[in-house]
């Protein structure tokens, strides 16, 4: 190794890091609260982002009542309904989806899976769990100020985002900004954990072309996320500047109530680059994630070999570079050169080939599998099911003349909520269910579980099929009523409401979520080391839950990849990443030679 | 180390990109040579990168949008210095300080690494120096626009957006500076202590530092220095 020339000290590979380079925590509050162990770091992230999450399902029930019965909910006026959409969206995208994916389910299994002690740098990566924390307070404080949060739409363009016109354009948009400029520096000092994990700390044995897909695909988003973020984070701080300063960045001259502004010769368009420059990676980076999760749930619950681990893997990598060149695809209708229509909707369709792949690849893998219908299964399916139905309709989207007339109808929202709304967070659901009894060593219950599977995945889409619907009507998006208008049936009137109650079944069986997450605490069957009879090394811990440092006095030590399951001659039908050589299933039986 | 290619039992390596995957692909570090702290700060930087590429292209688009005259930055930035006009003379001379700290900068890893203790710190004070000096005279230029009313909001010579890019753009690349001037002073106090030699746990974190600190905050320098070099390109030249 060349850096013993520098006499630098020794890095010692990661299989040989002593013990005393992990933090030692000393009493109650660095074991549970300012905890350096990746693993708890996980455990406060997932809980963090799944609160805030039910503010954002909260906002969603409060729109759709006012959606489904207008007039009903005085409380909810025009500027009310628009402040929840935009937190609504912003929260689900940003703090639940994406804080959940990489700083949840992303620092509790990296370290696990890839059979290292911890993150590189444990002190960094509790900070990053801090700012995040910051920057959700901030939102949420978002909520008590004069005026109230924005209302401008999770987008956020200006000039209207900073226009007196707008709710929240006093306090609400700058706390906004503010919340996510933290978010993206608690993200980036997360996010360098995880990436240089991934590269450098692996244990002996664990190749890149060994790690598990879920490690790929959170190592993939990370980076994406690493390289998209600060797009949104220059348009934010410029925007700041604008509200905050009176720069002219993004807005041009305008006439309010018949008085000219301060402003001009700023390019609003300028911002809804900056934005989708971050916003189509972040689309995938809640994505690949999933993907990379439901191949292992499928792999794991189908007892067969995942299909195409290689094609998986470099689909994973070419979908996350390509998808830093459709950005434009989101700005149809901006007035940009039309020439740029035609360079995106190329790129976006093209796509859509390695995504294809994947969706082909977990149907092989499931092809004459020995599928256990269990919950873990279940969501994973019924992500595939949503997936492919949103990414359908995104290639209807995806072509400029089918956009511009659908573009800011229910069909986009309808859209965007199968692809990166529902199917995603399927998948975490799927997550939740599978590594629960790593993380508490006791099963979640599966009667529970089916029923908050079938009415979450039944209720998705009697929430959202029937938005297609009414987005090619033409009804749009972001009204806060409809009215009395000549191309809207009195039907489509029923179908709101209808929308409207399966909405609040569907948050209902999210309460018996919850439920079963704290009762399973205590009542849940004991879970043991490994009761998925699963091959990655998150599994094969000496501990349930696995205990500080990971893995007793030795690391484990990587034979084979992640995907060895019903293996013709192995005793059992699978054999664990750490497991050298598949005892010949009749030497396993006791038989005699033949 | 290399496990993989043990297992396989072949030495043959395969020859152009596939050898480039392999490598990458290889068992345990991708990064053979390389530190942890070294690949985050690398990392970090790509990510750093993206971040003033776009300020630098929102800073020529709003160039573009605006409709009044973009201000000649030759004369904007030029100094009277003994009766003799001279254009863009404190950004020439800052220039040069950062380019030369760099210089010292680079020295100072060489000596680090030769575990010289005393001329690491000192060269690295040297470079914090000229850092500082650099923070200084753009505090005199932003006092000089101020003065004759330059605004983020407003500008005398023409187009607003040009004040508002100049503090934005100079301002958010001064932070790194002073950023850095800090992690310098750090680094050589360390470095003086002798922190390094015995591994003494730091302070924060209680991780045991090794001399690589000295390149990787090198790393960090290099990089604001070279940032400062499009800056200089795309803003004052052009
Ligand atoms: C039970 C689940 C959900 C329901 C009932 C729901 C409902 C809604 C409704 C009614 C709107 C506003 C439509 C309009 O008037 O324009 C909306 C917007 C939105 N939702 Fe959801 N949603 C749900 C879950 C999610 C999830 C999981 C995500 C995560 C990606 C999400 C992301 C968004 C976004 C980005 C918007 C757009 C906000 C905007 O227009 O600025 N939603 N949702
Ligand atoms: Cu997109």
């Amino acid at each position: 190794m060349s850096e013993l020339a520098h006499g630098t000290g020794s890095h010692l590979p990661a299989a040989e890091v002593p013990e005393m380079e992990l933090p030692h925590p000393h009493g109650w509050w660095s074991t549970y609260v300012f905890s350096q162990d990746a693993k708890v770091i996980g455990i406060q992230y997932s809980f963090t982002a799944l609160a805030i999450g039910s503010v954002a399902l909260v906002l969603s029930w409060l729109m759709r009542l006012q959606l489904g019965f207008p007039g009903t909910f005085s409380f909810i006026d025009p500027q009310a309904y628009l402040q929840f959409i935009t937190m609504h969206g912003m929260i689900m995208v940003v703090y639940l989806l994406t804080a959940l994916f990489l700083g949840g389910f992303g620092n509790y299994l990296i370290p696990l899976m890839l059979g290292a002690r911890d993150m590189v740098f444990p002190f960094v990566n509790m900070l990053s769990y801090w700012v995040y924390l910051l920057a959700v307070l901030v939102l949420v404080a978002s909520f008590f100020v004069p005026g109230g949060p924005t209302g401008a739409g999770w987008t956020l363009y200006p000039p209207q985002a900073i226009l007196s016109g707008t709710p929240g354009r006093e306090w609400g948009i700058v706390l906004m900004l503010l919340s996510l400029c933290l978010f993206i520096v608690g993200f980036t000092m997360g996010g360098l954990n995880y990436v240089v994990t991934v590269l450098q700390a692996r244990t002996r044995g664990m190749t890149l072309m060994r790690m598990p897909l879920t490690i790929w695909g959170i190592f993939t988003a990370t980076v994406m996320a690493l390289l998209a973020f600060p797009a949104l984070f220059v348009g934010a701080v410029m925007m700041l500047l604008d509200r905050l300063l009176g720069t002219s960045f993004f807005m041009p001259t305008l006439v309010e109530m018949g008085q000219q502004l301060r402003y001009g010769g700023g390019s609003p368009i300028l911002f809804q680059h900056l934005f989708w420059f971050f916003g189509h990676p972040e689309v995938y980076i809640v994505a690949l994630p999933a993907f990379g999760i439901v191949s292992d749930l499928i792999s794991t619950h189908a007892r067969r070999n995942i299909f195409g681990y290689r094609m998986m893997v470099w689909a994973i990598v070419v979908i996350g570079a390509l998808s830093f060149v459709v950005w434009a695809h989101h700005m149809y209708v901006s007035g940009m050169n039309p020439w740029f229509g035609f360079f995106f909707a190329t790129t976006t369709l093209i796509i859509a080939i390695p995504t294809a792949i994947k969706v082909y690849n977990w149907l092989l893998t499931l092809w004459r599998g020995n599928i256990h219908l269990n919950t873990p299964m279940l969501f994973a399916l019924g992500f595939i099911v949503t997936f492919v139905n949103g990414g359908l309709t995104g290639l209807f989207l995806g072509n400029v003349v089918v956009d511009v007339p659908l573009s800011d109808t229910m069909f986009v929202v309808a859209h965007f909520h199968m692809v990166m709304g529902v199917a995603p967070v399927m998948v975490i659901f799927g997550g939740i269910y599978h590594w629960y009894p790593k993380v508490t060593g006791r099963m979640l219950g599966e009667t529970m579980g089916r029923i908050h599977f079938w009415i979450t995945f039944l209720g998705a889409y009697a929430i959202f099929f029937p938005m297609h619907y009414l987005g090619l009507l033409g009804m749009p998006r972001r009204y806060h009523e409809i009215g009395e208008t000549s191309f809207v049936p009195e039907s489509a009137h029923d179908l709101n409401a209808f929308i409207s109650v399966m909405a609040l079944v569907v948050g209902a069986a999210q309460i018996l979520f919850l439920f079963n997450l704290f009762w399973s605490l205590r009542r849940g069957r004991e879970a043991g080391p490994n009761p998925w009879r699963a091959t990655t090394l998150e599994w094969q811990t000496p501990e349930t839950p696995p205990g500080h440092g990971n893995w007793g006095r030795e690391l484990p030590v990587v034979y084979r990849w992640a995907y060895d399951y019903a293996v013709p001659g192995a005793a059992d039908d699978f054999v664990p990443q750490n497991q050298k050589l598949p005892p010949p299933l009749h030497v396993a039986r006791g038989e005699a030679t033949a | 180390m290399d496990t993989a290619q043990l297992e396989h039992g072949t030495a043959t390596r395969p020859q152009g990109w596939p050898g480039v995957v392999a490598d990458w692909s290889s068992d345990q570090r991708s990064f053979k040579g390389a530190s942890w702290g070294k690949v985050m700060m690398w990392i970090f930087l790509l990510s750093d990168t993206f971040i003033f590429s776009c300020f630098l292209l929102s800073y020529m688009t709003v160039r573009m949008s605006t409709t009044e005259p973009w201000p000649n930055p030759s004369e904007v930035f030029a100094l009277e210095i003994g009766g003799v006009h001279l254009p863009l003379i404190l950004i020439a001379i800052m220039t040069f300080v950062l380019i030369s700290s760099s210089g010292t900068m680079a020295m100072a890893v060489n000596c680090a690494y030769r575990r010289d203790r005393r001329k690491t710190a000192a060269l690295m004070l040297v470079t914090a120096l000229f850092g500082a000096l650099f923070v200084g005279m753009q505090a005199f230029e932003w006092s000089k626009l101020i003065h004759e009313g330059v605004r983020p909001w407003e500008n005398p010579f023409g187009a607003p957006q040009f004040g508002a890019a100049f503090f934005t753009i100079t301002g958010f690349h001064g932070t790194h500076v002073t950023i850095g001037v800090i992690i310098l002073l750090v680094v050589a106090w360390k470095v003086l202590r002798g922190e390094f030699d015995d591994q003494r746990p730091g302070f924060l974190t209680g991780r045991r530092g090794r001399y690589e600190m000295v390149e990787i905050a090198g790393l960090y320098w290099h990089f604001v220095d070279l940032v400062w070099v499009f800056i200089f390109a795309l803003f004052y030249l052009w």
